[in-house]
This record gives C-alpha cells, sequence and structure tokens, in this order.
C-alpha cells in the first residue's frame, strides 16, 4: 500500500501487530511462568509474570502424582500407529484414486469425499457400540481405530499424484516388466516424499491432540494419553495450580519444538490440506 | 503388409491384456483393506447412527425398542437440548465472525512480506499448532475470579473483577474470546496464502487507473478472495458446531460454571449416551448435528458453484496461482 508507506503507519502497523504477538503469547507465557512458581506466589496478588524464586518442584509433584510418562508414552504410540496408518491407506488409496479405473471408482471416491465433511462428533456413539461388540473398549485398538484412515489424506495424496506423477512414467515401467506392487513401492512412493511429509505432519498432530474419543474409549489410566491425563488430572489440582500448569508445559513443550524445527512444511502442510477442498 | 501386421497386433493384445489383469489383481488387492477400514470407522457408524436414532436404548441394547420419531420430537421439547443448541449457535456464529474479521485484518497487514512477517506469521500460529486441553487449562487460570490475569489486566481500566466462568454469559463469552484466539491463526495464513497468490499486476493496474489503497482492499482482492472467503467461514462455523475439550475443562471442576452454563450439542451428546446412557436419545441428538453440518456443506458448494461471475473470477484466481 504506497500512499501509506509513511514512515508512521509503519509504526502504527507493527505496533499493531506487536500487540496481537503478545496476546497470542501471553497464555503460554503465563503456564511457563506458574509452573515454575511455589505455591504461595501462584495466587498472590498482584500476579507475577516472572516468579521471583524458582521452583522445579511442580514438575516433581506431576510425575509423583499422575504416571505423565506413561501418558506421554500412550500419546506417542497412538500418534505413530495413527499417523503410519493414515500414510499407508492415504497413498495406496490415493494411487488407485488417480491412477486406475475400475468399477465403482466414482461411487467410492464421492462417497470418500462426502464423509470427510463428517465429524467424528456425528458417529461416536455407533462407533463405541462397534467397539463394545468386539470388546475393544479399553484397549490399544480401541483407542487408535477412528484415527487409522483420514479422508482429507486420500484425497490431498490422490491430487499430489495426479498431479506429480506422469502416466508415461507407469508405462514405461510397465513395460520395462515390472509389477505392480513394485512399481508402487519403488517408482510412486519415493516420488512422494513431500506431500508424504506434510500430511504425516498433520495426521499427527490432529491424533495428539484428540480429545473425545480418548475420553470415551478408555476406562483405566493405564491407556490415557498425555491431553486426557492431563484434562483429568486438572479435577485434583484445581486449588494447586502449580503442578497442572507444569503438566501443561509438559504436553505443549514437545508440540513447540517440533513447530519451530519444521514450521514452515506444518504450515503449508496443514493450510494445503485445507485449501485443496 | 496386412499379414505381418496381426503378427504384432496379437502378442500386442495378449500383453495388454495381460497388464489390464495384473492392474486390476493390484487395485483389488490395495483397495478392499482400505475400504474395509473406511467401511468399518465410518461409513458403519455414520449409518448405524441414523438407525439408533429411531429406536429407545438400554444400557445393553441400543435398539430396544423402535419408537420412529419420538427421540427427535422429545429433543425439541427438551429444555437441555434447546439451550446448547442456542449456545452452540451463538459460539459458532461469534467464533467465526470474529476470527474471519481478524484474520483478513492481519493477513492485509502482512501481504507487504518485510523482515518481520515470518515471525508474526510464526506467533500467531503458535495457538493453532498446540493441543486443546492445556490451552484450556491456562486459560481457565487466566479468567480465574480472584487471582486470575485477565481480572488483573481489566483492573488498570478500572473494571471491577469479573466471575468470568461462574456466570452463563459470561462464561460464553469468555469461551469465545479463547477460541477465536486458538484458531485466528489459521485462518490468517489460508487468507496469507490467498492474497500473496494474487498476481501483482492486477493491483498495480488497479493503482494506475487510480484506485486508492481501500479501494484496492475492497473491489480488487476481496472479490479474489472471495471463494477462500467461503470456505475459511464454513470450515470455521463447522468446526465451531463441534466444540467440545475447551467447555468440558474449562467449564468443569470447582472453578468452572455450573452444569449447564455452557452446555453445547457435543457436551450434550456425550452426557446422554456416555453418562446416562441414552444412546438413542444422544444418537438423535447427533442427526441434528450432522444436518446442520449438511446443510453448512451444501451452502458452501451451492454459493460457490453459482453464477458466472464467481467462476470467471475464480479462472482469473486460478490463473494467477499457477504462475
Amino acid at each position: 500500500m504506497k500512499e501509506y508507506s509513511s514512515i508512521w503507519v509503519k509504526i502504527l502497523k507493527h505496533a499493531f501487530l506487536l500487540l496481537g504477538c503478545v496476546v497470542m503469547v501471553l497464555p503460554f507465557v503465563w503456564m511457563l511462568s506458574t509452573s515454575l512458581k511455589i505455591p504461595s506466589e501462584v495466587l498472590s496478588w498482584p500476579p507475577q509474570l516472572i516468579p521471583k524464586t524458582f521452583t522445579l518442584q511442580n514438575y516433581v509433584t506431576v510425575f509423583q502424582t499422575a504416571p505423565f510418562v506413561k501418558f506421554f508414552f500412550n500419546s506417542v504410540t497412538m500418534s505413530v500407529v495413527s499417523t503410519v496408518c493414515i500414510l499407508v491407506t492415504s497413498t495406496i488409496a490415493g494411487y488407485v484414486f488417480g491412477k486406475f479405473n475400475f468399477p465403482g471408482k466414482n461411487f467410492l471416491f464421492v462417497l470418500t469425499l462426502a464423509t470427510s465433511m463428517v465429524p467424528l462428533e456425528v458417529y461416536m456413539i455407533p462407533l463405541y457400540m462397534q467397539m463394545v461388540k468386539l470388546s475393544w473398549v479399553n484397549t490399544f485398538m480401541g483407542l487408535v481405530a477412528p484415527y487409522l484412515i483420514m479422508s482429507y489424506g486420500i484425497f490431498f495424496m490422490r491430487q499430489n499424484i495426479m498431479s506429480s506423477i506422469p502416466d508415461e512414467l507407469l508405462d514405461a515401467a510397465r513395460i520395462d516388466g515390472a509389477g505392480e506392487f513394485s512399481i508402487f513401492f519403488r517408482v510412486v512412493y519415493p516420488m512422494l516424499s513431500g506431500p508424504s511429509g506434510a500430511l504425516a505432519i498433520f495426521a499427527f498432530q490432529q491424533t495428539w491432540a484428540a480429545f473425545i474419543w480418548p475420553l470415551i474409549v478408555t476406562s483405566t489410566r493405564d491407556l490415557w494419553t498425555m491431553e486426557l491425563g492431563l484434562g483429568m488430572f486438572q479435577y485434583r489440582f484445581t486449588v494447586d495450580l502449580g503442578p497442572i500448569n507444569a503438566g501443561s508445559m509438559l504436553s505443549v513443550f514437545p508440540v513447540l519444538i517440533v513447530f519451530l524445527f519444521l514450521r514452515k512444511k506444518i504450515v503449508r502442510g496443514i493450510t494445503l490440506t485445507g485449501l485443496k477442498n | 503388409m496386412k499379414k505381418n501386421n496381426n503378427t504384432i497386433a496379437v502378442p500386442l493384445k495378449r500383453y495388454i491384456s495381460q497388464t489390464e489383469k495384473k492392474k486390476r489383481i493390484f487395485v483389488y488387492c490395495s483397495i478392499i483393506p482400505v475400504i474395509a477400514i473406511f467401511a468399518f470407522v465410518r461409513i458403519i457408524p455414520i449409518c448405524t447412527n441414523f438407525v439408533y436414532s429411531l429406536f429407545e436404548s438400554t444400557v445393553v441394547n441400543p435398539t430396544q425398542k423402535f419408537v420412529g420419531l419420538k427421540n427427535f420430537i422429545e429433543l425439541f421439547h427438551d429444555q437441555l437440548f434447546l439451550l446448547s443448541l442456542r449456545n452452540t449457535t451463538i459460539f459458532a456464529l461469534f467464533v467465526t465472525i470474529f476470527s474471519v474479521a481478524i484474520a483478513i485484518l492481519l493477513a492485509a497487514l502482512l501481504t507487504t512480506q518485510s523482515k518481520l512477517s515470518p515471525l508474526y506469521e510464526t506467533i500467531y500460529f503458535l495457538p493453532v499448532i498446540t493441543p486443546m486441553v492445556p490451552v484450556a487449562v491456562v486459560w481457565k487460570w487466566i479468567y480465574d475470579p480472584t487471582y486470575g490475569l485477565l481480572n488483573y489486566i481489566l483492573s488498570w481500566f478500572g473494571i471491577s473483577p469479573i466471575g468470568w466462568l461462574v456466570y452463563p454469559n459470561t462464561a460464553l463469552i469468555a469461551i469465545i474470546i479463547m477460541s477465536v484466539w486458538k484458531i485466528v491463526g489459521y485462518n490468517m495464513i489460508i487468507f496469507l496464502v490467498g492474497m500473496r497468490d494474487i498476481p501483482e499486476t492486477y493491483i498495480e493496474a488497479a493503482r494506475i487507473d487510480g484506485a486508492s489503497s481501500n479501494q484496492v482492499f475492497w473491489k480488487v482482492i476481496m472479490p479474489l478472495l472471495r471463494p477462500i472467503l467461503l470456505f475459511v467461514f464454513v470450515i470455521s462455523t463447522i468446526n465451531s458446531f463441534n466444540v467440545f475439550t475447551q467447555v468440558f475443562i474449562m467449564t468443569s471442576g470447582a472453578q468452572g460454571a455450573p452444569g449447564n452454563a455452557v452446555r453445547t450439542i457435543v457436551f450434550d451428546i456425550y452426557e446422554n449416551g456416555f453418562r446416562y446412557f441414552r444412546t438413542g436419545y444422544a444418537a438423535a441428538e447427533a442427526v441434528v448435528l450432522f444436518v446442520i453440518i449438511l446443510l453448512l456443506t451444501f451452502i458452501q458448494f451451492g454459493i460457490s458453484g453459482k453464477g458466472d461471475s464467481s467462476k470467471k473470477k475464480r479462472a482469473i484466481f486460478r490463473k494467477g496461482a499457477v504462475k
């Protein structure tokens, strides 16, 4: 906006953006600060942004009261299994939908697209009943079941495969005598590292943040994920805010680290999966 | 000549039919497991949900007795459900409007790239990437009536402490603010991608014709952004209709609001389905949620598909994007 490019407008713009940044970051700073405070200081008035005495006691308390190591491990396992599964199913289905013709293809593809708009909350009751029938309630299989497939993922991979892998390449491989399976593993799959990475991050983040499904499908602490453990334990720490904020830090920290390292990829992955719609 | 042709054509035909056969084997081997999982965790439950909604249920048997539309009739006389429908609609409306408006403003300020813009983008995107539970936990603490950060900041302006999460109305506002904070960065990034894809030449052309910055924004940028705007509107509304986690965390426990303060549809489904085991009734609520989402999706497809002018604009936009 050239005509406004006087220095004052610039300063005003950056002041506004910086104020926004403060609002965005303040809750995180407040979380960190509370997690490092001693109990008497947590409930001090006026609130102190920087603790007078730093303590790690809250983190110790969290690990003593709640099996957060277990929760963390559960979250990681669940997210990894889900991500791998989503990658495999999306790539296969995306490839088949993008490069082959078979009866019922269009119907199946439209079905995939249509269900992508339906959120888990709509069908969680029958899904839970299916878990009951299979005795998968409160098992790892039950926990991870809804996260084995992603409609967006199939669509996203199909788009990428159609635009980046030419038919001629596949035909050339066929003429050279390659079987369909080896074409998939040796030709198609290696060409998809970019979109795979974006999809993996998106899937991992989605499963990591899952809350309502773990809440209904698990009944013992052994299977609680990071998010669920934190949600359930805040009942017990409503007075003692130090430990619960320490627990929150433990849940936020890994995500933030990964985000800061892979920022560009994550942002592109998440926005593109949305935009391609 | 003819004979010669045939001798080539026969093995070629055989070769083609062989590869076709191989292809077919591959397709079925690979797609059937995927479709099976897909049916099991998506299609079947979505369909069963409609069936459940027509039955009266017991704890062990979700299809105890066929009651037709009784659940739905009861639903629209149920004060708690109507309250949750009202709350969720208000929530979705305000979260969408505010998050879209603020996101457009931010994106407009960030379109001209400067040294600081990657920093801004990262910071505004932080809440998006963070899981909901820890974020809700800290916001609950910020809203604390006696020791909360928000009441402290408001006290600078002479505003006396407010029990944010204690009263239904303020609790709804509190959760709206927190949710806008959470998703505004996502909307901003999408608008930013859209705005940066608009070719410089359009804006320059409008400038040469004597358009002011305001005119450029409203007459050139916004119309080109329309499909993206619509997409963000619908996605935000749909996601807001599913609100659960922040409500569950922020209104539970000692500091939270009493039971019904910010009851939302999904919260109501959760309570009826998994606390009182009224499966059929909860399934009927889920059907209502499904219909709302379906309507929103149709609105998106309906508007983005209609009218020649918008199609032309999108075609222009696409050309620009390809470049």
